[in-house]
């Protein structure tokens, strides 16, 4: 149904932008049939032909077709074993891949200008706002979601950038639509924390210590504990947002580099029973035993993030260490305050692969493994059918530098078809 | 001819080595890419005294019997990369008292141990031209280095010539960055910048003219002013303009800048080099382009291409690379000329403006940046393509020396990160295998 909306909204949109276009100069059943073919070109029905097609789900299939039906996947497997019906369109790449899934980023909340208006990751008025939706901020036309979505990144878990003790919330959503709700897919996705010197505040101020941001925080989740407890919650959104972390509903998102920050989130995450994932963890690869006694998954920093201060241990390998031990591992792009504005996953995990990962792995870290820990699998992540047609096309390697993405197909649109 | 005279050439050191105290080296059966010349399959790169003494094959190269082999097959060997705009080494310029301070050099504030340039040296670097940052219109001198091994001082690193002067360009900006709303002495707009320049430069001419009028009668001579010392250097060509700039009209104000005075020049950035890269090539001046994995961040970034490149080689413009260090980190300086070649760059180019057009940039053509014989020993070993994201900097050799090998664990550390990856060099203890025993 969400799909049916969105195509019908952008099939408006479009006939608008083309009907100002040539209003002077065409009959109105001209820009009606303009309309019918647009619609036609890039709903609906495809098959995509890959050399080598990624699923995910196994092996990569050689000479693959995967066909789209009304936003879904219809079918996938060897292209000797799929008829492909006589009005589906046809696209060729050399690889295709699952739509990539950035696990962690603060696109669509800050924007390529790095102005003050086009920056929305951090309200510095208080250390702890929860309440503050991602939703509320999200720009689903921002350049920097176009450029992502035109490499094959298709869904990001993007929101409140890590610069306080509690910055906000986060959300998942498609890098298509041209509004919030026809991108969205789980409006309030996490709660995202911050342990280590990123998230203490200024001078004067608390958090100024890393204890204090602890104790601040135990504070905050013993009131969210008592509450729980109460017959006549009190209604305050701070209070409803902090009672769904405390049941179990969302997850913290907690970024802590340091291992001491590392420990601190496990002990206060294991003292509240609450689900937390750990986010950028330079020093990882010093704490695989506690991390994989946690459970926890990981949002793995990425490889090309500039060492130093909290993350001066950070390492090419780490992703590599975590996904052999067993670690639910995923790839964020993280924040950036300045250039480049965004990282771009796909030339991250590129660097994981060429630093001990399989390739199969370093892909897992931007598809599949990344749709687990996000518990978005069931729609994305994977080609397989009945899963939302989100693919990305390239004419090579994903991973080379010399490689251009082709294509990319989001619910079974064709959403980019600029060669970058 | 050629083949002649790298075989006397190679007879002849030979016998040298038999009365000297370093022996040859061979490297031989790696696929040599010389940057200038075709590359070479099973390549014999001849190296004597921190020199390269000949670049061949079997056919071409005739090795004397003391050589020392070291044999490199399937590897790929191509020159030490130059690095056109770095900030390593975390050296400060110009201060905040004004906007243009010529006399103030990087000389005397970086630091030689710095963990970033030892990161340089994993990702391939042996030259690199140091800068202060763009927060001025002029904030100061730059260094240009070698990256040798166990640096101690900066002096270690410095590149000297004939009459012992260090090698080292002027750094200047326009465009936003040197732009300060109510900053005294700063400016406040892009004509400010320009006319804050020019004024500057018609002082250095004044400056210049009152010394040549002096001529031997030192009475005569103006009193002594760094600043304006370091800017007749720049009007005689003897300093080269390393210039910030990134917005096509910051660009274009920069040439009519530099036909204005006649200084030499290399374009930094470049970021909309693509709108008007026939201008560029008309004035022939070099460009030393950034690549960033997405535009923005900064205004007058927001246009920045990867196309830049290919515009650029088809304009026929001089063009090479840089990592503007740490925008972006040098262990994966290769990583741009791959991503030139992406958006339409030729590969010969691309490379070439890794190595090559950053050494004339420099003026260290005659030194670096090609395997030729009589340059410096300047190489790096490879894995494999240098345009792969698979393949990994084995070794770095400046002068000869090894500086980096990434079998050895200190060097593997600093390539791929860790603890400690980040410590500066105690300046003493980066030794490898090959150097205890007193070869080259």
């Amino acid at each position: 149904m969400k799909n049916l909306i969105f195509n019908a909204r952008t099939r408006r949109l479009k006939a608008a932008k083309l009907s100002i276009f040539l209003n002077f100069a065409s009959l109105l059943l001209s820009v009606f049939a303009l309309t019918v073919i647009f619609a036609t070109a890039t709903n609906a029905q495809i098959a995509v032909k890959g050399e080598t097609v990624w699923t995910m789900t196994g092996e990569p299939i050689t000479n693959g077709v995967v066909l789209i039906n009304n936003g879904k996947i219809e079918a996938v497997g060897p292209a000797a074993s799929i008829t492909i019906p006589a009005n589906y369109r046809i696209m060729t790449a050399k690889v295709v891949t699952p739509g990539l899934i950035d696990a962690h980023t603060v696109v669509g909340l800050n924007g390529y200008l790095n102005q003050p208006h086009d920056q929305s990751g951090l309200d510095g008025s208080g250390p702890f706002q929860p309440e503050l939706r991602a939703i509320d901020a999200y720009n689903a036309q921002e350049t920097l979601v176009e450029w992502l979505r035109s490499l094959g990144v298709t869904t990001i878990h993007t929101g409140h950038q890590p610069s306080a003790l509690v910055s906000g919330q986060t959300m998942i959503a498609k890098t298509a639509g041209s509004n919030v709700d026809e991108a969205v897919i789980i409006p309030t996705a996490m709660i995202a924390a911050t342990f280590g010197q990123s998230g203490l505040a200024g001078a004067g101020k608390s958090p100024g210590t890393r204890a204090k941001a602890a104790a601040m925080l135990r504070a905050e989740l013993i009131k969210a504990l008592e509450n729980s407890k109460k017959t006549d919650v009190p209604k305050d959104i701070k209070s409803e947002i902090m009672m769904r972390v405390i049941r179990r509903e969302i997850p913290m998102m907690i970024t802590a580099h340091k291992s001491q920050d590392i420990m601190t989130a496990l002990r206060i995450a294991k003292e509240f029973n609450i689900r937390i994932v750990l986010d950028g963890v330079s020093d990882a690869h010093l704490l695989i035993n506690e991390i994989k006694a946690s459970g926890f998954p990981v949002f793995i920093h990425p490889t090309m993030a500039r060492p130093g201060g909290d993350a001066a241990n950070m390492s090419l390998t780490t992703a590599g260490k975590l996904k052999a031990a067993g670690i639910p591992v995923a790839l964020q792009s993280g924040y950036e305050g300045y250039v480049p504005k965004t990282r771009v996953v796909l030339y991250e995990a590129a660097m994981a692969a060429a630093n001990g990962m399989s390739r199969s792995d370093a892909l897992a870290l931007i598809t599949i493994d990344a749709a687990k820990i996000l518990g978005i699998d069931n729609r994305v992540g994977s080609i397989a059918k009945g899963k939302d047609a989100d693919l990305a096309l390239y004419d090579g390697d994903p991973f080379e530098y010399v490689t251009h993405c082709t294509g990319t197909i989001i619910n079974g649109k064709v959403v980019s078809e600029i060669v970058r | 001819m050629n083949k002649i005279f790298f075989c006397a050439a190679a007879i002849l050191i030979a016998a040298y080595s038999v009365l000297g105290q370093n022996k040859p080296t061979a490297y031989i059966n790696a696929r040599i890419i010389p940057i200038v010349g075709q590359p070479i399959e099973q390549g014999i790169l001849l190296v004597q005294n921190g020199k390269i003494t000949a670049v061949g094959d079997a056919r071409t190269v005739r090795l004397s019997s003391d050589v020392e082999i070291i044999d490199l097959a399937g590897k790929v060997v191509m020159p030490g990369l130059v690095d056109s705009h770095s900030h390593a080494g975390g050296g400060s310029g110009a201060d905040g008292s004004s906007p243009i301070q010529p006399d103030v050099r990087l000389l005397d504030g970086i630091n030689a141990r710095a963990a970033s340039l030892q990161r340089a040296q994993a990702g391939g670097i042996t030259t690199v031209n140091v800068m202060p940052g763009s927060g001025h219109l002029d904030s100061g001198q730059t260094l240009y280095l070698k990256l040798r091994d166990n640096a101690v001082k900066i002096d270690d690193l410095l590149i000297f010539d004939k009459d012992g002067k260090y090698a080292g360009g002027i750094k200047f900006a326009n465009g936003t960055n040197p732009i300060r709303a109510g900053g005294g002495s700063f400016p406040g707009t892009r004509a400010k910048s320009a006319a804050l320049i020019r004024e500057q430069f018609i002082k250095a001419q004044e400056y210049r003219d009152k010394i040549k009028k002096a001529g031997k009668d030192i009475t005569k001579l103006p009193a002594r002013d760094l600043a304006m010392e370091t800017l007749v250097e720049v009007l005689e060509g003897k300093k080269v303009v390393h210039f910030h700039t990134h917005r096509h009209d910051d660009i274009l104000t920069t040439l009519r800048l530099q036909k204005e005075f006649g200084f030499r020049l290399v374009l930094q950035h470049v970021s909309e080099g693509w709108k008007v890269a026939d201008e560029i090539a008309k004035a022939k001046v070099a460009s030393s382009i950034i690549m960033i994995d997405v535009p923005g961040g900064k205004l007058e970034a927001i246009n920045l291409s990867l196309t830049t490149g290919a515009a650029l080689e088809k304009a026929g413009a001089l063009t090479g690379f840089h990592t503007d260090d740490s925008i972006t980190d040098s262990r994966w300086f290769l990583r741009s000329a791959g991503m030139a070649v992406r958006a339409g760059m030729s590969r010969e180019k691309a490379l070439y403006g890794m190595t090559m057009a950053n050494a004339i940039m420099l003026d260290l053509q005659d030194r670096t940046g090609s395997l030729e014989a009589g340059k410096d020993a300047d190489f790096i070993v490879l894995s494999g393509d240098p345009l792969s994201v698979y393949t990994h900097v084995l070794q770095t050799w400046v002068e000869g020396k090894k500086v980096f090998d990434r079998s050895d664990p200190k060097d593997y550390l600093t390539a791929v990160g860790g603890v400690g990856a980040g410590d500066d060099s105690d300046g003493h203890t980066d030794f490898h295998d090959d150097e205890l025993g007193g070869g080259n």
